[in-house]
């Protein structure tokens, strides 16, 4: 059962297996029904490598890196940098344009805090009406700050960007773009690269919020021709408290950091200090070693499933769930109906029917759904939503789970019949 | 023998990991908080209007699932002649507050507002976790507010 210590880093994971039997906590009993897991985009299941391989390090290989001179330490620093090569290769960036971060947020922070830092009174920061607080609220704060003006990429009536209004609205002015490539709302796929076109034009950066795209979509920072990504590991199969933020190199060096502390600085005297060079220099303080390691294994396990498989995967799923919901009456889908441009996230509202009261009785059949404004009281009031029932799926959901979603939801209208 | 020790740490971590019988049958009738009182309230809502003259209004709404409660509260001599509310929310928020109002039309404003959670949870008759609590609880506050704005 015990593996070796350096096969932390070269645990194949075989394709043929079945998804499910990867996840152990598929085959928990919620209320006594197996578990129909549907709350994906909040947060995502581990696989069994990623559970062996945290564990194999707390075992066999823990201790703080960049550090001691001593064997465990040495381990412990190759297995967590060999972790940021993994994910550096998994998104075609390199390895010193990795920061490991807690998650999204904490990446969109960093970008707003140091970014920010140089912004002048009268710049402006464009967003789309379709973003995650995390992607609004740091924004919101540093234009405060700083006298800068928001500004909002509208919806169209498809629930897509209108570009042409997005073309109109970045201007010279415009210093910073930041979207969201997947809303975990609508489920819409944004065209991040033609934006960072019209980003680059008026020498803007882009930043894309990829908490959504980056588990489902195979992304590629320099095909998107982004300027900066954020995502979050445990939206991925990986843990909670790890994300990244990929950024350019050119942009990261003439960044300021964002924490300080241990790890980031190159030397220290009583009145000053200099930074260390990247990535470290913006990783203050003991990283979270084992997270960056079971990140690395998600990522693992992701390709070798294969992402294109995923994308397939998913996109069939959203066939059959569109026409399936499409069956039931009072039932309203937020989002795109069409298979193009769009993840398998589907909000929905039910007529007369609360979203907290649908999720309560979704509960009672095993289903795990969300209710509520999902992180996005905006665009929410955009669309004059008190909130919305939300069911995202991954790769281990099935037809079943869709199936078993369509006969709660018949339960939740006989009960307010 | 490695799978049976792992088995045990489980079971001494589980004052951490709290892990309930998630593995007991469906809720028994007593646990149904769907019960046809509550649909009837929330479908059948009684006092949801706004008062055409009030001595006071007041909204609070629930940041977590957005839930929102207007209160108008008409008073005399001490006395809640009045109250209404309007809002959305979920079959618990709405159907206590379409309770509560009804409860406190005539009493003084110091019976209501000596009003705790659980007199809202007995008025409903119905268990709540933690979280639908605060649905249950969101009319009491937004009352308890108005009140208070009422000094």
């Amino acid at each position: 059962m015990a593996m070796k210590t350096n096969e932390i880093e070269n645990k194949s994971v075989p394709t043929i297996v079945p998804v499910e039997e990867d996840f152990p906590i598929l085959k928990t009993l919620i209320n006594g029904k197996k578990l129909v897991y549907l709350d994906n985009s909040a947060t995502t299941q581990k696989p069994k490598q990623v559970i062996a391989a945290m564990t194999h390090f707390y075992e066999h290989c823990n201790a703080n890196v960049h550090r001691g001179i001593y064997t465990l330490s040495r381990q412990a620093t190759e297995a967590y940098e060999k972790s940021r090569q993994i994910i550096a290769d998994f998104i075609g960036a390199s390895f010193d344009e990795i920061i490991f971060t807690k998650g999204t947020t904490e990446s969109l922070n960093l970008l707003a805090s140091s970014l920010g830092k140089k912004l002048q009174p009268g710049d402006e920061i464009v967003l789309s009406e379709m973003e995650h607080h995390s992607n609004i609220v740091p924004w919101q704060q540093i234009a405060k700050e700083k006298k800068c003006i928001l500004k909002y990429i509208p919806l169209t009536a498809e629930y897509t960007l209108d570009l042409e209004k997005a073309k109109k609205i970045i201007n010279s002015k415009t210093k910073i773009v930041s979207v969201t490539q997947m809303s975990n709302v609508l489920g819409t796929i944004n065209p991040i690269t033609e934006l960072a076109r019209i980003a680059h034009a008026v020498d803007a950066v882009l930043i894309v919020d990829g908490a959504q795209s980056v588990p489902h979509l195979p992304v590629n920072v320099q095909e998107l021709e982004c300027d900066f990504l954020a995502f979050s590991g445990h939206k991925m199969g990986g843990p909670t408290g790890i994300g990244v933020l990929y950024g350019k190199r050119k942009l990261l060096e003439n960044m300021e950091p964002f924490l300080y502390g241990g790890d980031m600085i190159r030397e220290v005297s009583f009145d000053n200090a200099s930074w260390n060079e990247l990535p470290w220099k913006f990783e203050a303080g003991t990283p979270s070693i084992a997270q960056a390691i079971g990140l690395a294994a998600a990522v693992q396990y992701l390709q070798n499933y294969g992402m294109d498989k995923i994308v397939e995967h998913e996109k069939k799923l959203t066939a059959y769930a569109l026409q399936k919901l499409s069956t039931i009456p009072g039932l309203k889908i937020i989002g795109s109906a069409h298979l193009d441009n769009r993840g398998a996230i589907f909000s929905f509202t039910l007529d007369g029917i609360h979203s907290h009261d649908v999720s309560e009785i979704l509960d009672r059949e095993g289903i795990a759904v969300r209710g509520g404004h999902h992180c996005a009281m905006p665009l929410m009031s955009r669309l004059q939503l008190p909130g919305t029932t939300r069911a995202s799926l991954y790769l281990y959901n099935t037809e079943k789970d869709v199936d078993a979603l369509v006969t709660g939801l018949k339960k939740v209208q006989k009960v307010f019949a | 023998m490695a799978e049976k020790r792992n088995e045990e740490l489980i079971a001494e971590s589980a004052a951490v990991i709290n892990h309930p019988e998630i593995t007991a049958a469906a809720l028994t009738e007593q646990e149904e908080i769907y019960k046809e009182n509550i649909i009837d309230h929330y479908k059948y809502p009684r006092n949801k209007k706004e008062l055409s003259q009030y001595t006071c209004s007041r909204t609070e709404s629930n940041p977590l699932c957005g839930d929102k409660i207007s209160i108008y509260l008409a008073v005399d001599a001490g006395k809640i002649t009045e109250i209404s509310f309007q809002g959305h929310g979920c079959a618990i928020s709405q159907a206590s507050a379409s309770m509560l109002t009804e409860h406190s039309k005539g009493m003084s404003l110091s019976s209501v507002a000596s009003f705790t959670e659980k007199d809202v949870q007995s008025l409903l008759g119905i268990p709540l976790s933690p979280i639908r609590m605060k649905c249950a609880i969101l009319s009491l506050k937004t009352i308890h507010k108005a009140l208070e704005e009422l000094k």
